[in-house]
């Protein structure tokens, strides 16, 4: 049995990276990625939220790129290295960005701030110094039903900052 | 939300996945599934089977061909937006292509992708229209090439056969003189749009196209005949709804959608021919 060709019960062999442990599942085609992450490996920081590809709170990342992950099935994601939001910290380190959220406030309720934190490093990484704006266009995948979306611009300026000194 | 049970194939070459498609008919084509997925989730589509053509990273590519450029059908939309020779050879696609949904949406969704999902409201099916695109698809009789102006054929239809596939788009390569105008009209961020207009602002010609003013993506041919018969950009934009029958829906009625048409016409047309002057300096 390969990911290319389903076994005869149509069930698929997934192998993929997860928060750089190897991983591998045996998974209905019609899994979505978000479900592969929550319910087999039971990696439940990831959040569903709308699960219509709307709000965000799913985001993780895909080969570095910000994915909503209840828009694509587990087996798009084959062979693929997946971060989320448990494998962002180093040790007991926290990721700038992760750090930036939390000394700023960026967060009321918290549901979408897994999905909001992945996608302000992706946005990060596509643009290392961006402007507020930038920001705001970066993030409208995502949405936060709390805070007015103002200490996360915050949070995110303050992370850039931060990251720009460090390289 | 829970796709109805489906059998899934990831194709690992052309050949490999136009044999696929000819033994399975009935089955779809997965490219980055951004509007694929969501219409199984929601069980308006119901495969038997799913084709992945996700792995073919041979059919991901810009190309300068001279006087036009080739887009690989599985280009996706961040790789267009950020593309210099797309910026300048063909500017409504990278332009359209940043619009699109959203950054997540766009680290998957490709050309190929939205050209054959063939939403009325898609935004790059609105500039490959006024960059008067041609669709190279593959078949088991080989080749052929289809102009974007016999592609669209009906909500969410178009001119691929069953047992093809989409490979390549080409743009004609903008001439340096021509201007560009792409007005999208959203409620929200991550929107479709409402309406949207695309203008390329030829020397010789405009063509102008509409998204989400009828059951397809169309060129806006009275507004382009009023412009070739000497008529203001005020007076042309008018025109714009003729022959057009645009939906109703949650985000707008049909007569809201009519009202604004002639508004985003008359702003992409000034744009376009702003950057034209700009351009001839």
């Amino acid at each position: 049995m390969s990911l290319d060709r389903e076994d005869a019960h149509g069930l698929l062999d997934v192998s993929l990276t997860v928060n750089d442990h190897h991983l591998t599942a045996i998974v209905e085609p019609r899994l979505l990625l978000v479900e592969l992450l929550r319910d087999v490996h039971h990696l439940t920081g990831t959040k569903v939220g709308c699960d219509t590809s709307t709000c965000g709170a799913c985001t993780v990342l895909v080969d570095g790129r910000a994915t909503k992950s209840c828009t694509v099935l587990a087996a798009q994601a084959h062979g693929s290295s997946v971060q989320t939001i448990e494998g962002l910290q180093t040790g007991d380190t926290l990721h700038p960005v992760q750090r930036a959220f939390h000394e700023l406030h960026a967060l009321q309720c918290g549901y979408c701030t897994p999905g909001m934190i992945m996608a302000s490093v992706s946005l990060l990484r596509e643009s290392s110094n961006p402007t507020e704006d930038e920001i705001r266009l970066g993030l409208k995948g995502n949405v936060c039903r709390c805070t007015g979306y103002q200490n996360i611009v915050d949070a995110v300026l303050a992370a850039a900052a931060e990251l720009e000194d460090v390289e | 939300m829970i796709p109805a049970a489906c059998a899934y194939t990831r194709a690992t070459s052309i050949e490999d996945a136009l044999e696929l498609i000819g033994g399975h008919p009935e089955a779809k084509l997965l490219a980055g599934g951004q509007s694929l997925v969501p219409l199984l989730k929601l069980r308006l589509a119901m495969p038997d089977r799913l084709i992945d053509l996700g792995g073919l990273r041979e059919l991901s590519y810009v190309r300068d061909e001279g006087d036009f450029i080739a887009i690989g059908a599985l280009t996706r939309h961040f790789e267009l937006a950020r593309s210099a020779l797309v910026r300048t050879a063909a500017p409504l696609v990278a332009e359209a292509a940043g619009h699109v949904g959203d950054p997540q949406v766009r680290h998957w969704g490709t050309l190929g992708g939205s050209l054959c999902h063939a939403d009325p409201a898609a935004d790059l099916a609105a500039a490959a229209l006024a960059h008067d695109a041609r669709l190279v698809v593959r078949g088991p009789r080989g080749h052929r090439t289809v102009p974007v102006g016999d592609w669209f054929l009906g909500l969410l239809t178009t001119a691929l056969e069953s047992d093809e596939i989409l490979v390549e788009v080409q743009i004609p390569r903008m001439d340096p003189s021509s201007g560009w105008s792409f007005v999208k009209f959203t409620r929200r961020a991550i929107d479709w749009a409402t309406v949207g207009v695309a203008v390329l602002h030829g020397s010789d010609k405009h063509r102008v196209a509409l998204m989400n003013m009828g059951d397809r993506p169309m060129r806006a041919v009275h507004v382009e005949d009023a412009l070739a018969n000497g008529l203001s950009y005020d007076r042309a934009a008018v025109s714009v709804t003729e022959g057009t029958r645009p939906p109703g829906d949650v985000r707008a009625s049909s007569d809201y959608r009519r009202r604004l048409a002639p508004v985003l016409t008359r702003r992409a047309l000034l744009e376009a021919a702003e950057r034209s002057a700009a351009a001839e300096g």
